[in-house]
């Protein structure tokens, strides 16, 4: 096992094994430890971090009378200070930047910094998205190289290219299914979801006002082929599935499910949340999908940004082309067009509609774009051999400490799934992750999928050496004969970082959701 | 009066033509810390095995089933301001609603606290 | 390949552990016919980063960079200066590169980022609770629209004329879907809004009323009027505002009886874009709504030890937690962006929201007069914040494209937001802002002039 330190340094517990020991200090920080208190706490109302010209409150005003009486009650901090604020706040995030980020199904790879440089170009980031077409040739461009490095990568004929998110995009796809299910004059009423599915897939169904039925999964974790072709029928619209499952499995039968699926007249949506497992190696055209999402800040590392924002375009296939939703790119004999509602006439009646104001998110095409040009065909396909390979070998270097329930199912794609078998009494999942915390990791998902009791969901990634990957198994080793041991001090993990366990249950019983002293600032 | 219970671990006192329900202690252990609960509006109509409340705890939100179909003429105000009432007096002052009672044959359907017992005894 | 740090002697390492010959054995699940035998055709192969910055450097220089030429876009999306220390903070890697704060313990920075950000949009639109932003502002806007069918039990939202179109249009497609009946209308062009015509479409059935302020043509819609008239049906009033900058000069939509208030909160920090990604703001002027909102909302609390600290909370109502059940389907909301709006506006502060909102205004203020003097423009507007409604003598939207190949980028057409309308062919929306100069305002007079005479 690696030790924690190349050195063999361990920060010392005390004997309670609460905290590190040493005097008390003035300000409660530790040297490079330090709390930051609310901007609403350290500005006031006078203070600002910018230079404009003092106003004249007495010069007429064409506001109709609806000028501002009340303070609105913001705080402003100089320069110093604003920049001192975000940085000291900064230092209490994990970040992939700072180590390996193993959430399931998150996909935290590395965010090239080429394309943060690309994306603030001014041509790309001072472009107005209602500028005349003529002035923004360079921009639709971007957008129209993006789609067909998509549509290739998927083998899929068509894209939508406005969602804002994954989740928008699977809207996308299950509002073009229902558009394409009725121009044909069939109301379904039923969408198929496995229990193993991420939440936005029932609740994107349930919005385009399906009801939810599970799909039933055999014990090796796939989609069980036989009670799914029983189910099948004139009232199902569609299935989601997604491939690889969030069991980090493939799901083998996904030809004979699409040709299933088709047959009954229903249609085929794929949640490509997982498409770093096979990106550049699989064509999920190939498998029979009639719509899928894109996840740009997964498999295209546009950055997570602490929660956003993402993007999700979706590709889809003949049968859903027509119904896509607008504005989108059209390559012309005179440069690039936007099809807009005006402009998309005869050849694109059929349109949805609309999901969002503008292009979708052009920030994000740029770096995805970037990214892709930078590994290409080979490298990418080289991106998901790597992102198997890494969790396989965490697959096999864990499964004999931390029940893992389909091992014996073959390798698994880009993530490793383990469950809480074998705990000592007390101990959960909850405790080996925040375990982990103390180890220097960011934990791995937790309780997702829902079939695996305890469940443990690990995504490496590609973006991992496997010095990384050796360090990481030998935290997850420790922490899990922790568990396995019954060590208490792991029910108070963690010790180490900047906060220790915080009260949810007082969050949501007495939610406190704004700064609400209206004295302070 | 006379106590009943369901398989979806809500208890029913009935008294008369009038019912108030709650959760079992069991439920409330399995949910852990109550944070919020969401009560019918009286006048309500429910039916029974319908949707009738949702009782959350931080990670979980779980529906509560009408024990028996009727109109809902109560609901516990003392919930709004203290959901934890449901973890500390569940059978007592955590009660959810009261209802009249529309068919007194569905009582027939439900367990007594012996029976109820032990069916908890084999989840 | 630069962002790989396994090496072949790695892999087949890895490869002893797992008990694999190669890695086309990881890959046995995947059914032959679904295999490719090599990388995807019709692809380039990898390139260096010089290369890869050349092609996108390329394209870029193909467009025309709204500071580069006298520029007056608006409808929706706003050019504000953002100051130096706002685009490095959101690049500093913990904020970047950072996940969804589901480990609070090592996610303070950026939920205390959102404690500030949703304390500071409240105090902005005068509500008491905002969320941790949505997408954008046209997505909120239907998020609104569909929260108050919640909290309403009823399903019919009256749009006004002069909601932006392509909000109008967003949520004129989700409701196709949810059953909704939503009652919109073309803008009437005129001096005032069209405040009568609006509360006189208000029924019993009505779920919410849904008004821009500032609207689409730049007017002020007295608000209070219409807050009245809604809560006379019981339905909401639901506020739209796409310029935040407006609201340090002009009265807060929750003082004025907005009972949910979204918008687009680009304008402070986020920066232009070609339209995304942006920032969806979402708030609700009464507390007790807030179990019907839409979207992540963080908390405060403590931990362990007895210390403050935030959380992510109330997430009973998110998908991932309700599935089909969820008030909406949304899994993210727009961090990175919520970041840059908070970091701008703790910059800015009260002080200098105000100085840079009358700042806008009086630059408009010039612009308008210095416009409306060209022979054959007519400012529409009685009132208006920083964007204003022109009538020209002729086509709005050649004018807008004959103006383009001359470098002036004179503002957007009510006929490309609304085509096929041809009674709005000739008016001219026109944005001012502090990155205006007096320069850029003479030189779109100038240009007005010659091209009407």
């Amino acid at each position: 096992m690696n030790a924690p330190n190349k050195s063999g340094w361990k920060p010392e517990m005390t004997a309670d094994g609460e905290t590190i020991g040493g005097p008390p200090t003035h300000t409660g920080n530790r040297a490079l430890m330090l709390d930051e208190a609310l901007i609403f706490e350290i500005g006031d109302r006078n203070t600002t971090g910018v230079d404009l010209p003092q106003p004249d409150l007495a010069a007429p005003n064409r506001l109709g009378g609806l000028e501002r009486k009340a303070d609105i009650g913001l705080p402003g901090l100089s320069e110093p200070e604003t920049v001192r604020h975000y940085t000291r706040l900064s230092r209490q995030n994990y970040a992939i930047d700072l180590g390996l980020f193993p959430l399931g199904s998150c996909t935290m790879k590395h965010n090239p910094r080429l394309n943060e440089k690309v994306a603030r170009l001014p041509g790309f980031a001072d472009l107005h998205p209602m500028a005349p077409t003529s002035t923004t040739q360079g921009a639709l461009g971007v957008i129209y190289e993006l789609a067909e490095w998509l549509k290739t990568l998927t083998g899929m004929p068509a894209v939508a290219m406005s969602p804002k998110a994954g989740a928008h995009g699977e809207l996308c796809g299950i509002l073009a299914i229902r558009a394409a299910l009725e121009a044909r004059g069939d109301a379904r009423k039923v969408v198929l979801c496995p229990e193993s599915a991420h939440g936005t897939n029932p609740a994107t169904a349930a919005f385009a006002g399906y009801e939810v039925e599970d799909i039933p999964a055999t014990p090796e974790g796939r989609v069980d082929l036989a009670a799914l072709e029983a189910r099948l029928g004139p009232d199902i619209a569609a299935v989601m599935i997604t491939n690889p499952n969030t069991c980090g499995l493939f799901e083998r039968d996904f030809r004979k499910i699409a040709d299933a699926v088709h047959a009954a007249g229903a249609l085929v949506y794929c949640d490509g949340a997982n498409f770093n497992a096979i990106v550049g190696r699989v064509r999920p055209g190939d498998l029979g999908v009639d719509a899928m999402h894109i996840n740009l800040h997964k498999t295209f590392s546009t950055p997570h940004g602490g929660g956003g924002p993402g993007s999700g375009p979706v590709v889809f296939s003949e049968a859903l082309a027509p119904f896509a939703p607008l504005p989108f790119v059209e390559k012309t004999a005179d440069g690039y067009e936007l099809v807009e509602e005006e402009t998309a006439g005869e050849h694109h009646a059929r349109s949805f509609g609309r999901m969002t104001a503008f292009h979708g998110q052009m920030g994000m095409f740029t770096r995805a774009l970037t990214y892709m040009l930078s590994h290409g065909a080979d490298g990418l396909k080289q991106v998901s051999e790597d992102a198997v390979l890494n969790a396989n070998y965490i697959l096999r270097s864990l499964e004999d400490v931390l029940f893992a329930p389909y091992a014996d199912s073959g390798p698994c794609m880009h993530e490793a799934l383990f469950g809480d078998k074998g705990f000592a009494e007390g101990m959960s999942t909850l405790d080996l992750a925040k375990g982990l915390i103390d180890e220097g990791f960011h934990p791995m998902t937790m309780y997702f999928p829902l079939v695996v009791h305890g469940a443990m969901l690990v995504e490496p990634t590609e973006t991992e050496s496997k010095a990384a990957l050796d360090q990481f198994i030998g935290a997850m080793r420790s922490v899990a004969s922790r568990a396995i041991a019954g060590d208490e001090s792991l029910k108070t993990a963690p010790h180490y970082a900047p906060m220790r366990r915080l009260d949810e249950t007082l969050a949501a019983r007495k939610p406190v959701l704004a700064w609400a002293d209206p004295g302070i600032v | 009066m006379s106590r009943y219970f369901t398989e979806e671990h809500e208890w029913i006192d009935v008294e008369g033509d009038t019912a108030t329900v709650g959760i079992t202690d069991y439920a409330q252990e399995q949910l852990g810390d109550i944070v919020f609960v969401e009560l019918p509006d009286v006048g309500t109509v429910v039916e029974q095995g319908g949707d009738a409340a949702v009782v959350e705890s931080v990670k979980a939100a779980s529906d509560v089933y009408a024990p028996i179909s009727g109109e809902v003429t109560e609901a516990n105000g003392a919930l709004e301001d203290d959901p934890a009432l449901v973890n500390t007096s569940p059978e007592e002052d955590g009660w959810f609603f009261k209802l009249t009672i529309s068919d007194k044959s569905e009582l027939e359907g439900l367990m007594n606290e012996k029976t109820y017992a032990v069916f908890v005894e084999g989840l | 390949m630069r962002y790989l740090p396994l090496t072949d002697a790695d892999r087949s390492a890895m490869l002893d552990v797992i008990g694999a010959s190669d890695v086309d054995a990881l890959f046995v699940d995947v059914p032959p016919e679904a295999q490719l035998d090599g990388p995807i055709h019709g692809l380039p192969m990898h390139a260096g980063e010089m290369a890869v910055e050349r092609h996108m450097a390329a394209l870029a220089g193909q467009n025309m960079a709204a500071s580069s030429v006298p520029f007056f876009l608006g409808a929706g999306a706003y050019k504000h200066h953002v100051p130096a220390s706002v685009d490095h903070i959101i690049q500093r890697g913990e904020f970047l590169t950072a996940y969804t704060p589901y480990q609070p313990e090592i996610a303070q920075g950026t939920l205390q980022m959102l404690f500030e950000f949703q304390s500071q949009v409240a105090r902005l639109y005068g509500c008491a609770v905002a969320n941790a932003s949505m997408y954008d502002g046209s997505t909120a806007c239907w998020e609104a629209v569909a929260m108050a069918g919640r909290v309403t039990k009823r399903k019919r939202a009256v749009l006004s004329g002069a909601l932006h179109p392509h909000y109008t249009n967003v949520v004129k497609t989700m409701a196709k879907f949810t059953g909704d009946t939503i009652a919109d209308a073309q803008p009437a062009v005129q001096p005032k809004s069209d405040n009568a015509g609006l509360i006189s479409r208000i029924d019993d059935e009505t779920s919410c009323v849904v008004v821009q302020y500032p609207d689409i043509l730049g007017r002020l819609p007295d608000l209070q009027e219409i807050a009245d008239a809604a809560h006379a049906r019981g339905a909401l009033l639901i506020v739209v505002n796409t310029e935040p900058v407006a609201l340090g000069a002009i009265t807060s939509p929750g003082e004025l009886g907005a009972d949910i208030v979204v918008g687009e909160g680009q304008s402070i920090g986020v920066g232009l874009q070609f339209g995304g990604p942006y920032l969806g703001l979402f708030a609700v002027r009464d507390p007790k709504h807030v179990r019907q909102m839409p979207g992540r909302l963080c908390g405060e609390t403590v931990d362990a030890e007895g210390k403050r600290g935030f959380v992510l909370t109330l997430s009973t109502r998110e998908q991932h937690i309700r599935r089909e059940k969820a008030t909406s389907n949304i899994c993210t909301n727009s961090g990175l962006c919520a970041l840059a709006f908070s970091v701008h506006m703790t910059l800015l502060g009260e002080k200098g929201l105000r100085a840079l909102a009358t700042e806008n205004h009086r630059l408009a203020c010039i612009a308008a007069d210095a416009l409306a003097a060209v022979p054959g423009v007519r400012l529409l507007n009685d009132a208006f914040f920083n964007e204003f409604t022109l009538l020209l003598e002729a086509d709005a939207r050649q004018i807008v494209r004959d103006l383009a190949a001359e470098n002036v980028l004179a503002g957007v057409s009510l006929g490309r937001l609304y085509p096929g309308h041809p009674e709005l062919s000739r008016g001219l929306l026109v944005a001012v802002t502090e990155t205006t100069t007096e320069e850029d305002i003479q030189a779109l007079a100038a240009a007005l002039r010659e091209k009407l005479a």
